[in-house]
């Protein structure tokens, strides 16, 4: 257990690694595509120009998740936005209209409060943005956040923005908005439901590549609610130290992407289809920064081809998957059981441990993870502490329903024979218990085995890393070659299961009935 | 020999079972309760393995207090039978006869030729049941083996709470004369619940007839037959007789 934690921290990746010589340098990136663009640019600068070995853990799931991840150390380094620093972690509640003096205050404060360091911005000030479309701004004639205010129109926001402290709410005191309808919705749905006239309004960044893509109005934000978020790294004192050449491999990006770079680079991806790492190496490229390894742009491969391709991968993937699923599972077994067990004879701890579990169950995956954040950091520690959690509800239901279903006759035969509440157990329960035991352990496993996908946005790894970074390039594709071995192990897991449970389930239960306690024909005599 | 002295039963949730009963039942006898349903007679059956407490009052079974004895221990010197047999449906029938030696520590070959006698005895082949899973045994040979299973370790006292009840007629009355030979050769105490009345005369030395956790009469099948003690068993008699 412990051996299997340790090896599970770090993942598959740096086991890979382990032999290399270089340095590691762990580049971290929320899950959107500027960030995992950014994150690609610092991994490739700092393997070419520091010769660091770099370990990825992209795709972290929000600003949250990432800053804690720096702090642990689990990440040496991300790309952060100077407004996000100032608003969401340093909790400033007086905006700062200024770049420089915003640069200058998270500087300053991230340094004496957490000892991490804002190195040099690379350029781009990606402030949030009200967007519109075009026809529709034009007819309402709305070209400022004022003029909205007067139209009751739909709202469709992303969540962070729904949830931050200088978002909606702060947004609508200042403006006095009257908000038709207001839905909180991925950032890429927003922009469908935009298209699809689904909403009216929605929030963007400076940056986006959809503004121009989708004939969107950004609305000017005409009374300078929206505070500078320039983008820079952020990084742990302890790595420039470690890594000789990382402070100034990072300075070579250093107000090289300006809104317009980077507005490209996310339509490279995003619009073009290519994969952030080709990108952001085609750029290094033009710059004069050549980076080694990255090969041919790799575009619109046929899904046979790419998981041909991938098969290495994925079989890595899918074995890491396993051990994550297995660990949680083998767990929840442990404790469910004899927990079950208990609560089989016990009706108020029945209820009570069947009320947990049950409340536990109905805790979004994302948010459970999210709450095990804290406890565990970023990994796998806490994607098996949340799968763990999801699956010991259907074992010790299942084990409860079992006990509990055994005939109150044959266990009082039981003990009339003379069996101790131990024997009758072992010798009779458990047994005939047995087949429904596992099938909540199947449950379980199968349920388990499609949520541990969700294990990539912690940067855990596993068959969902492929799933995650497609969907936010928009590569079906990649979605697939992550979904489809997921759907495969799924159904792989379910037919071996099934079988177990049909090897465990007693002979003499299996068998149909094949005599029908006609004395005469069968006695002999 | 077993004896209870003034027991009352009540459960939880008021229903009185048992109204302070008073009851011997003597070594190498054999005792029929009988009654309509609901009378206490399973009740009375299960004060003596413990399987129920009395609300109040004592029972003894061979002169010791069974509140004061080891119940583990109790249990297994006193053979078991119920309805339908009771087997544990994932053991074979060898498995099942088996269960009581296995409990008490015996060896294997102890056990094989124990099982081997009391598949004889109870009139089925070992080589030809034994192996064989309830499931797969008529409701007569079920009832044999159950049989076979209480008695095991030559427990002095048997229980049997409607043994026969589960069987079609014809199984059943061939069931209840082996089952007159076989205690006249092993002589034990046998307490058997029934509210069957030519069963009970059949196979019993003495009747209890209960009626709503009263013992209404008791005496010898002759003395019941001929001197019904009230109108209630005149009528139980005739209703089922």
């Amino acid at each position: 257990m412990a051996a299997l934690l340790s090896l599970s921290a770090t993942g598959p990746r740096a086991v890979a690694a382990a032999d290399l010589p270089a340095p590691t340098v762990v580049v971290g990136a929320k899950n959107f595509t500027e960030g995992t663009i950014l994150a690609e640019l610092m991994a490739q600068v700092l393997e070419t120009a520091a010769a660091a070995h770099v370990e990825r853990r992209f795709n972290l799931a929000g600003t949250q998740v990432a800053f804690d991840a720096l702090r642990a150390g689990s990440i040496d380094v991300y790309a952060e936005y100077t407004g996000t620093g100032l608003r969401d972690i340093l909790g400033d509640t007086v905006p700062v209209r200024d770049a420089a003096e915003a640069f200058g205050r998270v500087s300053r404060e991230f340094a004496q409060r957490y000892d991490l360091l804002w190195l040099a911005p690379f350029g781009f000030n990606n402030t949030y943005v009200l967007m519109m479309r075009r026809d529709a701004a034009q007819a309402s004639g709305i070209a400022t956040i004022s003029e909205l205010a007067s139209h009751p129109l739909r709202y469709g926001m992303s969540h962070e923005f729904l949830e931050r402290q200088d978002g909606m709410g702060a947004l609508r005191a200042v403006y006095h908005l009257s908000v038709g309808s207001l839905v909180g919705m991925e950032h890429d749905l927003a922009y469908r439901a935009l298209a699809e006239r689904a909403i009216d309004v929605s929030d963007g960044y400076s940056t986006d590549a959809k503004i121009v893509t989708q004939n969107l109005t950004v609305l000017r934000d005409d009374r300078h609610f929206f505070p500078p978020y320039e983008g820079a790294p952020l990084v742990r004192r302890d790595l420039l130290a470690r890594v000789p050449g990382a402070a100034e491999a990072l300075a070579l990006l250093a107000g090289r992407i300006d809104d317009d770079v980077m507005r490209r680079l996310n339509y490279a991806v995003e619009g073009e289809n290519r994969q952030p790492a080709e990108v952001a190496s085609t750029f290094l490229a033009q710059l004069g920064m050549t980076q080694h390894g990255i090969g041919a742009p790799a575009r619109a491969r046929s899904l046979p081809a790419l998981l041909w391709q991938r098969r290495g991968i994925t079989l890595d993937l899918t074995g890491w998957h396993l051990v994550m699923t297995g660990t949680a599972e083998a767990l929840a077994c442990l404790v469910a059981i004899p927990l079950g067990i208990a609560a089989s004879r016990r009706p108020r701890l029945a209820g009570v441990a069947m009320g947990a579990a049950g409340v536990m169950q109905t805790i979004p995956s994302m948010a459970l993870l999210a709450f095990m954040l804290p406890l565990f950091g970023i990994g796998a520690k806490t994607a098996i502490a949340a799968l763990f959690l999801y699956g010991v509800l259907p074992i010790l239901r299942n084990t409860v329903t079992g006990i509990r279903g055994v005939d109150a006759g044959l266990a009082e035969v039981g003990l009339g024979l003379g069996m101790t509440p131990g024997q009758l157990l072992r010798q009779v329960e458990l047994p005939l218990a047995a087949p429904v035991i596992l099938a909540g352990v199947r449950t379980s496993t199968v349920i388990n085995i499609g949520t541990a996908t969700l294990a990539a946005f912690i940067g855990a790894g596993g068959l969902g890393d492929p799933i995650v970074t497609g969907l936010t390039v928009t590569d079906v594709n990649l979605v697939l070659s992550g979904a489809l071995p997921a759907a495969l192990l799924a159904l792989a897991a379910d037919g071996l299961l099934a079988l177990v449970e049909r090897w465990a389930t007693p002979r003499g239960i299996r068998k149909r009935r094949i005599t029908d306690g006609r004395e005469q024909s069968t006695d002999g005599d | 020999m077993i004896e209870l002295r003034d027991v009352r039963k009540v459960y939880p949730g008021g229903h009185v079972a048992l109204r302070g009963l008073s009851l011997r039942i003597e070594a190498a006898t054999t005792m029929a309760l009988l009654g309509p349903s609901g009378c206490g007679k399973t009740t009375t059956l299960k004060l003596i393995n413990r399987l129920a407490v009395p609300t109040s009052g004592c029972i003894f079974v061979e002169g010791r207090d069974v509140s004061q004895a080891d119940v583990i221990r109790l249990r297994r010197g006193i053979g078991y039978v119920v309805q339908e047999a009771g087997l544990f449906p994932h053991l074979t029938a060898q498995d099942n006869v088996e269960i009581v030696p296995r409990l008490l520590g015996w060896p294997p070959a102890r056990r094989a030729l124990r099982a081997e006698e009391l598949f004889a005895l109870v009139g089925l082949d070992r080589v030809l049941h034994g192996a064989r899973f309830p499931a797969e045994l008529s409701g007569g040979q079920r009832q044999r083996v159950g049989l076979a299973r209480a008695l095991a370790a030559d427990p002095p006292i048997l229980l049997m709470d409607e043994p026969f009840g589960a069987l079609d007629p014809l199984t059943r009355r061939r069931l209840q004369r082996e089952f007159v030979q076989l205690k006249a050769r092993l002589r034990k105490t046998v307490v058997l619940v029934t509210h069957d009345v030519e069963e009970a005369f059949l196979l019993a030395d003495r009747v209890a007839v209960l009626s709503a956790g009263d013992l209404v009469q008791i005496g010898t099948p002759e003395e019941i037959r001929r001197a019904p003690a009230s109108d209630f068993v005149a009528s139980f008699l005739g209703m089922t007789g």
